[in-house]
């Protein structure tokens, strides 16, 4: 893989690659690592989003990559600048696993599977169909996301490789 | 804004020293344990960017074992003891002589050998500083996994995310011998518990 193809993304960063171009996230927790995918004209979108709703934010001005609510309508906005069609997004995600189990579940140690509830109730809104995840469980994984083919790569300690 | 962007180097000279006890106890703590003497650095208190956190541990993809315990008590957070897997390897053989490969995983009592350890320099840690501070700090018990540093030290940060960007770390790295143990310390206060700390200590808060 050339390096010069590789758009790397943040954490509670979005970034948008075309025609090949890879992007990849590394070490998702209990972060999500959602994709979109526009596959006539190529162009893909992908958020590390950090937590679930900008209603907590005590930061001002806040970072609309981090939060699942702002992210979204961010990234489809600056693929709709890149030449995608938005009703012709399909999604992809992985992450959101909860990393220790504890018997206080108080909800900021429930972080993952909140953040997964609300990406997914982002794409409800926009009615964007998630056509495949892997989330959950106890485990970090790295993920890269093909623009030419849509595929996802997902990388783990635990469980190897997988393709979504 | 982050209000601890502003932390004067007085106060984290404050910190640093909070950190310095607590490590100096949970290294004595440690050299007991594996009845050798253990060395440990200077801590390093630094206000960094998430995106840097996992560098000081060799990457965001490195694989470490963690032992993650929550801090309860009037001045909440997060506690961390990373180790890298040579370095695991080396504490079960001098403390239990088990001698196990790298490829084959951990067993269940390996597991709990390594999650005592993180109790241990846990308590000894937070008693210290409790003592020190006169607030009350306790330990829940500890969870362990192996796993990326990035996503395992990601979660202890997760309270931060809502303020800002980066968060404040204080990070001690063990030393057995001259040779690094690779053991690295990671106390993340929650944010409110700062002005907490600083008061018990007599530290003016504006």
């Amino acid at each position: 893989m050339m390096q010069d193809n590789l758009v790397k993304v943040g954490m509670a960063d979005l970034q948008i690659a075309s025609n090949g171009a890879i992007l990849k996230t590394t070490g998702l927790g209990s972060c999500v690592g959602l994709t979109l995918f526009d596959e006539r004209s190529k162009v893909a979108g992908m958020i590390h989003v950090m937590l679930p709703s900008s209603e907590i934010a005590r930061e001002a001005p806040i970072n609309v990559a981090k939060y699942a609510d702002t992210s979204v309508p961010h990234l489809i906005q600056l693929m709709k600048q890149a030449g995608a069609e938005p009703r012709r997004f399909v999604a992809k995600m992985a992450g959101g696993a909860q990393m220790f189990a504890f018997s206080s579940n108080s909800d900021s140690m429930r972080i993952g599977p909140r953040n997964v509830e609300s990406c997914k109730e982002m794409l409800r809104q926009f009615s964007i169909p998630l056509i495949a995840e892997d989330t959950g469980a106890n485990y970090g994984r790295t993920i890269e996301f093909n623009s030419l083919s849509g595929v996802l790569v997902i990388r783990s300690v635990q469980q190897g490789v997988k393709e979504i | 804004m982050n209000p601890l962007a502003k932390l004067e180097a007085f106060k984290l000279d404050v910190l640093k020293e909070v950190g310095n006890i607590g490590a100096g106890n949970a290294a004595t703590a440690l050299s007991r344990l594996l009845d050798k003497p253990v060395d440990m650095n200077v801590p390093t208190v630094s206000l960094i960017p998430f995106e840097q956190v996992a560098d000081r541990v060799g990457g965001f993809e490195q694989v470490v074992i963690a032992v993650f315990l929550r801090v309860e008590g009037d001045a909440p957070g997060n506690m961390f003891f990373l180790i890298e897997e040579h370095s695991a390897r080396k504490l079960l053989r001098s403390l239990l002589s088990i001698e196990s490969s790298e490829e084959a995983g951990y067993s269940e009592m390996e597991f709990s050998a390594l999650s005592e350890i993180g109790n241990i320099l846990a308590g000894s840690y937070l008693s210290s500083l409790a003592d020190f501070t006169q607030l009350s700090m306790s330990p829940t018990v500890p969870a362990i996994a192996v796993d990326m540093a990035g996503a395992i030290l990601s979660y202890g940060l997760v309270q931060y995310g809502e303020m800002g960007d980066s968060a404040l770390l204080i990070n001690t790295t063990f030393l057995e011998g001259r040779e690094e143990l690779a053991g690295h310390f990671f106390l993340i206060p929650d944010p409110e518990s700062f002005g907490k700390i600083f008061s018990a200590l007599g530290v003016p808060n504006e």
